[in-house]
């Protein structure tokens, strides 16, 4: 992991002590609220539905085990609203109703207090920290290298990369010393702190894309050209919201030593005429799209007076790249592998149960590592009575020991909204499926239906159109049996309570987005999009199949997506895979006609 | 940086040769021959396009005269201003001028942990470190 110098410890704690002077500012009403809200959404401090919500930047997902504690600790102490407070919240969510189930039984929302939530974007985010007490929050994340700089408003976000940076047998380059170097230029960077609107940076040094780069304001592609040399493949313009566009190669091939050049350009031209008098216009995506080549021929010439006129002064010394790089050096550690296979298939023949769920495990849990005595291990925070990608303080402690025991204590958080352990020796599997099993993050569910995208939703946005959580449950509910869901092989399901897209429903193989109409919870259900990875093919927003479905009608739609797949399915054909043979239409009809069994049940319980 | 209370600054009858800039004109339109100062606007503080103009004017094209900001000018963006090439700001009317030097000096990136080369200082803090740690 980078290791924090003197000079980045004395930053975020300059940070933190400018932020505690914000916010006496405000509270003592000498900063307006409306210009103390750029200031506290600049560190992460929204304000929700009920309460604040911090989001905490992790860069390129990497933490430490403790980095992990601090952040259980934050959970524990500080996530912690008034009984008052939680209870209003949650008289005001059981207004919203429950959603029926086939089954008879039925969810509702649920709202929880002390934990964590991972987003897509491989942050952390607290949903009920008193804003009185933010600055002290602030402090404690200072003391572990934490800080929330920059995880909102209108400048350059926390940047992204693939959750397999540095571990993957696929990798061309490892992006994280790029996404570190980068993270300080763009760290309070003078003339790009007032954006036009949000501006995210994804990275990825491998052959398959598994961070989405195609859906950034920049997709950076790591790539050697024919000379062997090292660079970026450039893509601008991405972007989901109301909008959704794939990002456009503005430069095939550009020197590794000259990404913040380049990038100063891409965002100067973007401030300079991005615009700024209609927020859903205001995304970089609509100025590449409505300029086309002439953003490409600007970016190319301010580029070039960049490195002519001014020397291209961020030019990446080699000195400063092997500085960064020596952090991210791989732990020393071996196994004897022979072993490893005897444990395993020791395990694999002892008790009939496990000999399915450990197999299982490795299967989907699992991933080959580029130190073939290794292998990444994600643990599973999609199971049924926590939200996606949440983990309360006593979970957080737990994955922070078996970071600690099993990975060089070592964590990423992924896109996916899980934790993957980096560095486990393969001889220690099994000691960790056990443990994690135990801690309940051992669910070999990745990238199964249930390991869904779900934003927080209608339960805790004050952008939300409607709940996200409730509708994740109620298909969680629904696919339990692990047999059903390993035969239904590995989906994309992407859930957003709101056009913002926050839940990504737009790069779902099924994408579900929460409208409103007449102020009830609708659902548009789309399919057939991707995010750029190998299983789901060149990244573009999926089709909505119709009009909106009520709550209870969703998991019926599932439901029927889903058996047209199995009836048209050829042997070992992934759901994308025969979306994309046999064409949207017999997914469309049955989706559609879904709306009638639900209506029903839903007349039938009106009427009872 | 010359912080100015709103009644200090005036656009007439200073004997400097002075241009007003609106925030979407282009520096490189404009004669800077014989100009003393060019004040740039901040029509809101969270339009943030003055930013580049100064950088522009000061590193771009060489301007050695004045650049002073005005409009929603507020403490908390002083530091920025600065380090984008504005020598002078303008506070608005209702904002604190001890609030505003005590802001400014304790500044992240503008006292401590400048990470990024800017206007002012090309050099990003890789350069310099290293230099620094070399001799």
């Amino acid at each position: 992991m980078y290791q924090y110098t003197e000079f980045d410890r004395q930053f975020v704690k300059a940070r933190a002590s400018q932020y505690r002077d914000q916010l006496t500012r405000w509270q003592a009403g000498q900063l307006p609220e409306d210009e103390f809200r750029p200031l506290r959404l600049q560190n992460g401090w929204y304000v929700q539905r009920y309460a604040p919500m911090l989001r905490v930047a992790v860069p390129y997902g990497e933490l430490s085990s403790a980095q992990l504690r601090v952040l259980a600790k934050i959970a524990r102490e500080y996530d912690q609203p008034s009984a008052a407070l939680l209870e209003d919240a949650q008289a005001t969510q059981d207004k919203l109703g429950a959603i029926p189930l086939k089954n008879g039984q039925s969810v509702h929302s649920k709202l929880t207090t002390g934990y964590a939530h991972f987003t897509t974007r491989q942050n952390v985010q607290y949903n009920w920290i008193p804003l009185d007490k933010s600055a002290d929050v602030m402090d404690l994340l200072a003391s572990v290298n934490m800080h929330g700089i920059q995880t909102s408003g209108n400048c350059i976000r926390n940047i992204t990369s693939d959750e397999r940076a540095g571990i993957a047998v696929d990798e061309i380059a490892d992006p994280r010393p790029f996404g570190e170097i980068m993270r300080q230029w763009s760290t309070l960077h003078p003339e790009f702190s007032f954006l036009p609107r949000k501006f995210k940076i994804a990275i990825s040094g491998a052959r398959e894309d598994r961070a989405a780069i195609g859906w950034h304001d920049v997709g950076l592609q790591l790539l050697r050209n024919a000379e062997g040399e090292l660079g970026f493949k450039v893509l601008v313009g991405g972007g989901m919201g109301r909008t959704p566009i794939i990002g456009t190669v503005i430069r095939e091939f550009l020197p590794w030593n000259q990404i913040m050049n380049y990038l100063e350009a891409v965002v100067r031209v973007y401030n300079r005429y991005g615009r700024r008098d209609n927020i859903y216009k205001a995304r970089i995506k609509i100025l590449v799209k409505a300029e086309g080549q002439r953003y490409i021929d600007d970016v190319e010439a301010e580029y070039k007076q960049i490195m002519e006129h001014d020397g291209g002064p961020h030019t990446i010394t080699q000195a400063e790249y092997d500085r960064v790089a020596a952090c991210f050096v791989a732990p020393t550690l071996d196994c004897d592998r022979k072993e490893a296979d005897a444990k395993i298939a020791h395990i694999l023949r002892a008790a009939a149960e496990d000999d399915v769920e450990f197999g299982r495990w490795l299967q989907q849990n699992v991933a080959p590592h580029q130190n073939p005595d290794l292998r990444a291990v994600t643990l599973s925070f999609k199971r049924l009575g926590q939200a996606p990608g949440d983990a309360t303080a006593a979970q957080l402690d737990v994955a922070a020991d078996l970071a600690e025991r099993f990975s060089a204590g070592e964590v990423r958080v992924t896109h996916e909204q899980n934790l993957l352990l980096p560095w486990v020796r393969c001889d220690e599997l099994p000691e960790l499926w056990r443990a994690a099993r135990k801690a309940g993050f051992a669910k070999p569910n990745i990238k199964l239906l249930t390991d869904m995208i779900a934003c927080p939703g209608g339960d805790f946005c004050s952008l939300a159109n409607a709940r996200s959580i409730p509708i994740a449950e109620a298909i969680t509910e629904r696919y339990q049996d692990l047999d059903e869901l390993h035969d239904l092989g590995e989906i994309d399901l992407h859930i957003s309570g709101c056009i913002n897209s926050c839940g990504h429903h737009h790069s779902g193989h099924i994408g579900i987005l929460g409208v409103d109409k007449d102020g009830k919870e609708w659902y548009q259900v789309s399919l057939g999009g991707s995010d750029g990875s190998t299983l789901s093919g060149p990244a573009v927003p999926g089709k909505a199949v119709g009009p909106s479905f009520s709550a209870a009608e969703v998991p019926e739609v599932i439901e029927a997506v889903l058996e047209t797949y199995r009836q048209q399915r050829e042997a070992g054909e992934t759901f994308i895979a025969t979306l994309r043979r046999v064409g949207a239409e017999p997914f469309k009809a049955a989706a559609n006609g879904a709306r009638f069994s639900a209506a029903r049940a839903e007349t039938a319980e009106t009427a009872a | 940086m010359k912080l100015l209370a709103a009644s200090e600054h005036s656009t007439g009858a200073t004997g400097q040769n002075v241009i007003e800039l609106a925030n979407d004109a282009d520096p490189f339109q404009v004669s800077l021959e014989g100009v003393d100062r060019i004040d740039l606007n901040f029509p809101k503080f969270t339009d943030g396009r003055a930013f580049s103009q100064a950088f522009l004017l000061r590193r771009r094209l060489g301007f050695q005269g004045e650049i002073r900001a005005t409009g929603d000018v507020l403490v908390d963006q002083l530091a920025q201003m600065e380090r984008s090439g504005f020598d002078v700001a303008v506070l608005r009317a209702d904002q604190d001028l001890g609030v505003a030097q005590r802001v400014l000096a304790a500044y992240p990136g503008y006292g401590v942990g400048k990470y990024q080369g800017d206007a002012i200082d090309i050099q990003p803090h890789f350069v310099t470190a290293a230099t620094s740690s070399a001799t």
